[in-house]
């Protein structure tokens, strides 16, 4: 590498190092100490308790519950999304008669299933507060009332309500990925599922056998992708559901968790310090999506 | 035409006052963090005059220009003074950022002579008292009343307003709206049916069962998705059956406050309430979807304070009658009598000590607490105040008038609790299980368990600053 090249490239970097460096790292530096202090935000020296945050952390129930709703969605919305989007995916581009093209209709639900992925979150919690409102105005409820039904509590019934927090997520992420895996499948050469369909593979095995494994890369980008919105989410939580992440906690997260501790109580060591917990846990999240990742690309 | 030949003759003696010097230019130490206040030195005082005010200074006041507006200070208080004070020169002044504008000038020694200190972005009370920024307002209280020369400032106010004012016993902050929680219903609907607001508990709960009966419209509701609405019932009735200590003990983080038998009971009822007469969803709905609901009917009573008339203003039939009631007598050994309101003044009001006219501040706090500045204040943002008797002769909307009535007829006998600010978590989670408590997920000793663990753990948290009362 000349000496040139090497301007070229620092000139390049520099800026979004220094960026980087100033932004995340520092503040995560400063998260670190902060966790180890028991600073409410106003104080000019903060005072250092050593590990009672990280103590109280443990016996924090709400913040388990938290993780452990973190660790469903990790599981199931990614899992739920891609599901749906590689069905609703294989529809449009190959569900067609003979796989060779989408089912009828196929380009105006491509554009419906997109929709969902303009809305901002906010504009997404606020509706669904109102699909899922328990009484005659409720989209949902409203059928169920005038059949004779108890209405179902969706966001105040303690054990519905993360489910239903689910469903919003699922919902809002499918377009999108449903357009990643369109375009996944649309850059698989035409002829494979033509000499699949003429040997005899219905739309099952067109889908098990050459759709899924050609686009086996695309799905593990979605996959990742998918896991770090799981250990987010806390947009639709904070804004859609009654007492940011209730009712009682039954819907809380933990950036939900650090956001009220800090911001709400002022209690900024302690939020700090579940903020160095996330952290270990997206750094883990991180590795193991990388490992498992590792696998032989199929050239096409 | 009484009261302009008396404001007559007060404004000569008040310029009578003025013939003495005034010699409080000493009074304002620029800058200096000293951490108490420089007495304000008063100028000479005379009986229109009992706070010596320097009518030779402005007077700069600085109103939070929030949900009440500022034109009650131009329209209503300003003039009030003016009219004693013809000379003093007012220097009004609103803004929405109390901190931002206001915080230079009291770091920097020369503060204005008095601020309404309030909203999200008003200065911390503490900071300032531990300052010595505040000006006492013990001879405020003790000087005559506006209206009445015979009566002290003091006793023409609630206490409860005093006692929230004050910090390690001593008045610095003036609260001067009030707020009153009660149930509220609709003189419409219960005159057409002709239901009566209950006076003990069983015929509350047979007044529910009636109306329940009625298949018209669901008994009761609060807004579900804000917890607080029904804690504040729950711990109110508690307080009613055994006692303003009950609360005070709540607020304190004591060991067993929540366990004391008279905060069981209360959950017990509110629990039964609960389980039989909510109208149905009331868990998901909030406090403007409930509401809602009680302006169409569809449900007769809920809890709610004072500023719900005018909340609902857009969405309530004009002839609703908006009309409240203090929570009835839940038994015959209640501690305290029927009638009794949980209160909680606010909207704060100071003057800085070290400001070049405290004196003019002060005085223009008891014209503030005056009848005609308080009824007319009422009138105008449909709120009540702390001053005793304020709406008397004013055209009140019906819930105001109401609420009016409860607050007067309640006396001392007024209830509140600090915790929901003092420790934001203990507010939370005392919401967070009166919910479930409300919905039948958990018991009346499950409930209490767990605010008491929450207690508890505030108590023994070094980082959160614990407050008595």
């Amino acid at each position: 590498m000349n000496y040139g090249r090497m301007r070229f490239v620092t000139g390049f970097l520099a800026i979004p190092v220094a960026l980087y460096v100033i932004y995340v790292i520092a503040p995560y530096a400063q998260a670190f100490y902060i966790a180890f202090t028991d600073w409410r935000g106003v104080n000019a020296n903060p005072r250092l308790v050593g590990l009672e945050n990280f103590q109280r952390l443990f016996d924090d129930n709400v913040f388990w519950k938290a993780v452990g709703h973190n660790l469903i969605l990790l599981i199931l919305m990614p899992l739920l999304t891609i599901g749906i989007a590689l069905f609703f995916a294989f529809l449009l581009n190959a569900g067609g008669r003979g796989g060779t093209g989408g089912v009828w209709g196929s380009k105006f639900y491509r554009v419906v299933f997109f929709f969902p992925q303009v809305l901002a979150v906010a504009v997404v919690a606020v509706l669904f507060q109102q699909v899922f409102r328990p009484d005659r105005s409720g989209m949902l409820n409203a059928p169920l009332i005038a059949l004779g039904f108890e209405p179902v509590g969706f966001l105040s019934d303690t054990d519905i309500a993360l489910w239903a927090i689910l469903g919003v997520l699922v919902w809002q992420a499918v377009g999108f990925y449903v357009v990643l895996f369109s375009a996944g499948i649309s850059s698989i050469p035409r002829d494979m599922f033509e000499a699949a369909a003429i040997d005899g593979a219905g739309g099952v095995q067109l889908f098990l056998r050459v759709t899924l494994p050609l686009l086996w890369d695309t799905i593990q980008v979605g996959w990742v992708y998918l896991g770090i919105a799981a250990l987010d989410v806390f947009a639709i939580v904070w804004v859609m559901t009654a007492e940011h992440g209730g009712p009682d906690h039954s819907t809380t997260v933990m950036a939900a968790e650090i956001y009220r501790n800090a911001f709400q109580y002022f209690k900024f060591g302690y939020a700090s310090a579940m903020g160095v917990v996330l952290f270990f846990f997206t750094i883990g999240f991180a590795a193991l999506a990388l490992r498992l990742s590792r696998r032989e690309r199929i050239e096409f | 035409m009484t009261h302009l030949s008396r404001r007559e003759l007060l404004r000569s003696a008040a310029l009578a006052g003025l013939a003495l010097p005034v010699l409080s230019a000493c009074a304002s130490p620029a800058g200096g963090g000293g951490a108490s206040p420089a007495a304000p030195a008063a100028g000479a005082t005379s009986a229109a005059n009992p706070l010596g005010l320097a009518e030779s200074k402005p007077l700069e006041v600085w109103i939070f220009d929030g949900g009440f507006g500022d034109s009650y200070a131009t329209g209503i208080h300003e003039p009030l003074v003016k009219a004693k004070f013809p000379k003093l020169e007012i220097k009004h002044n609103a803004t929405k950022e109390i901190a931002k504008t206001l915080q230079p000038r009291f770091a920097g020694g020369n503060p204005p002579e008095f601020v309404n200190n309030s909203g999200a972005n008003a200065m911390d009370f503490g900071a300032l008292v531990q300052d010595g920024q505040l000006a006492d307002l013990t001879p405020l209280y003790d000087a005559p009343s506006w209206d009445d020369p015979g009566v002290k400032v003091r006793d023409t106010i609630d206490p409860t307003a005093i006692e929230l004012g004050s910090y390690d016993g001593k008045p610095y902050v003036l609260n001067y709206a009030n707020t009153v929680w009660g149930v509220w219903y609709s003189q419409k609907l219960f005159e057409a049916e002709g239901w009566q607001p209950p006076k003990t508990w069983a015929e509350f709960l047979q007044l529910c069962e009636t109306i329940k009966k009625s298949g018209k419209t669901a008994p009761f509701t609060y807004a579900g998705k804000h917890p607080f609405y029904i804690y504040e019932a729950i711990l109110t009735l508690a307080a009613k059956i055994g006692g303003k200590d009950v609360l005070k003990n709540i607020d304190n983080l004591e060991d067993g406050a929540w366990q004391a038998e008279p905060v069981k009971q209360a959950a017990t009822a509110f629990a039964e309430l609960g389980a039989k007469y909510l109208l149905q969803g009331t868990a998901g709905l909030d406090h403007v979807q409930t509401q809602t609901a009680h302006n169409k009917g569809q449900v007769a009573m809920l809890p709610c304070g004072s500023w719900l008339e005018n909340e609902q203003k857009d969405s309530t039939p004009a002839d609703f009658g908006y009309a409240m009631f203090a929570l009835p007598d839940f038994g015959s050994s209640d501690a305290l009598p029927y009638g009794t309101l949980h209160v909680q003044p606010g909207e704060e009001y100071i003057v800085p000590a070290r400001s070049a006219n405290p004196q003019a501040g002060l005085e223009y706090m008891r014209a503030m607490l005056s009848k005609e500045g308080a009824g007319k204040f009422m009138e105008l943002v449909s709120t009540l105040t702390v001053v005793k008797g304020a709406g008397e002769g004013r055209t009140l909307k019906p819930g105001l008038q109401s609420a009016s009535t409860a607050l007067d007829a309640a006396g001392d006998n007024a209830v509140w609790f600090l915790f929901r600010k003092w420790y934001a978590e203990m507010h939370d989670e005392v919401a967070a299980a009166s919910g479930q408590l409300m919905n039948g997920k958990l018991t009346v000793d499950q409930w209490i368990e767990r605010a008491q663990k929450k207690a508890g753990s505030i108590k023994s948290d070094s980082s959160v600053k614990k407050f008595k009362r």
